[in-house]
């Protein structure tokens, strides 16, 4: 097939190789930065069979790194969004769109199906379950992470060697994610295609893969580094802690654009930025109160309006509504791209 | 023992350099941590390993004064 014809004339792959690639069944948790890289080189290499795993939906501020999306995405669940996009670059293998959360209930039950589990995810919570449940299935975890300008790239639980929790045995859960502290767009480009390339590896049996090995890299100053790690079995058992839990349903924040927000009769806006903050935004019935202090001063809030929540991104501002619901058990919104788009239509 | 020290991601941000040089009498990673945590408290609240000659490190495992590196998970993707 032409299609694989740079593949199968390469000797380290073959026309056998391009069966192993066709016969191999990946599946990818989270679809953001690291996801979509991942997800388009496996799609265009020929992994036979893809699952995509996110609960997400595409916002505007995610298309400055996650390269499957375009504006059209915008709204949409990733897994499907994803798919759309796969299915259109590749469409002689399948592709399953997993449009959940991936929890305790559903991780064995997906990861049972296929050969290789993709960690693209961006929160330890998530990462400890990938670690957690691929150590009862028994399947290699091809893990990466990336914070500002660094990454880090490994594959753990590959023939006997080291594990998540090996290399990262506990968490005092105080790392941040890209939604909160912003990262370089082209970072989890780099690094899922590395992340893309250990798959690669491991399905073609070529090369030296990162079992047992971390590598660190630096956009910045263009280091690489490889630090080796040893299997520990006492924080291999911890995987066996996983246990089936009650997932708490997450709860909803409902969010509005800016001309959705203005066609609420009764609209109350309230500015969770700290004071002072710019730009300044000139809305009518609006109050600032930063979101740390919006428990002590809830009682400014009229609770007879439409209260809508808004913040420099979007993201604050959801914060925001859950603290309200929780003490008002009143539903509440969030405008959802922040002040950028306020600004553009009011103060223009 | 006199070691270099290379911090990495959020570690080098907590303690405001990428680079240091830390003197402690004692040999393992652990007499390593005390003075580490006197001297900076806010890495006792920071996920991190302590990685020397390329090798990650056990608490109880001995040090030379080769470079060393603090090397924190990363959560973003």
């Amino acid at each position: 097939m032409s299609r694989y014809l740079r593949h199968i004339i390469l000797d380290n792959i073959g026309e056998s190789g391009q069966k192993k690639l066709s016969e191999a069944k990946v599946v990818v948790i989270g679809a953001g930065g690291l996801g979509c890289p991942v997800l388009q080189y496996l799609t265009a290499a020929g992994v036979g069979t893809i699952g995509i795993v996110d609960f997400d939906t595409v916002e505007e501020s995610n298309l400055q790194r996650q390269i499957l999306y375009g504006n059209s995405s915008i709204g949409i669940n990733k897994a499907e969004a994803a798919k759309k996009r796969l299915c259109d670059l590749n469409h002689t293998i399948t592709i399953i769109a997993y449009p959940e959360k991936l929890t305790t209930l559903n991780a064995t039950t997906i990861f049972r199906q296929y050969d290789i589990i993709v960690d693209a995810t961006d929160n330890l919570e998530t990462r400890y379950l990938i670690n957690d449940a691929c150590v009862l299935t028994n399947k290699p975890m091809v893990y990466a992470g990336v914070y500002k300008f660094e990454g880090q790239v490994a594959v753990f639980n590959y023939q006997e060697g080291a594990t998540y929790r090996c290399a990262f045995p506990e968490t005092k859960n105080t790392t941040p994610n890209c939604e909160d502290i912003g990262v370089l767009g082209v970072l989890p480009g780099i690094i899922g295609t590395l992340q893309a390339n250990e798959v690669l590896k491991i399905i073609l049996e070529i090369g030296a893969v990162l079992r047992s090995k971390i590598l660190f890299y630096n956009s910045l100053t263009n280091r690489f580094s490889i630090i080796s790690l040893k299997r520990n079995e006492e924080a291999v058992k911890k995987a066996q802690c996983f246990k089936i839990k009650p997932v708490q349903p997450q709860q909803e924040v409902k969010q509005l654009s800016v001309e959705e927000a203005l066609k609420i009769k009764d609209a109350f806006f309230v500015d969770v930025r700290n004071y002072g903050a710019l730009p300044k935004v000139k809305l009518p019935n609006c109050i600032t109160i930063p979101l740390a202090i919006i428990e002590k001063k809830i009682h400014e809030i009229p609770e007879e309006k439409e209260i809508i929540f808004f913040c420099q991104a979007g993201i604050s501002s959801k914060k925001a509504v859950l603290t309200y619901q929780k003490l008002r058990k009143k539903t509440c919104y969030s405008m959802k791209a922040g002040i950028y788009e306020i600004k553009e239509h009011l103060e223009g | 023992m006199k070691i270099p020290v290379k911090y990495y991601g959020l570690i080098a941000e907590a303690v405001n350099k990428n680079d240091d040089l830390i003197s402690f009498s004692g040999t393992s990673v652990e007499d390593l941590l005390e003075v580490l945590f006197k001297k900076y408290p806010v890495l006792k609240t920071k996920d991190f390993q302590v990685a020397q000659h390329n090798h990650l490190l056990a608490k109880n495992e001995t040090l030379d004064e080769t470079e060393l590196a603090l090397l924190p998970p990363f959560a973003g993707g």
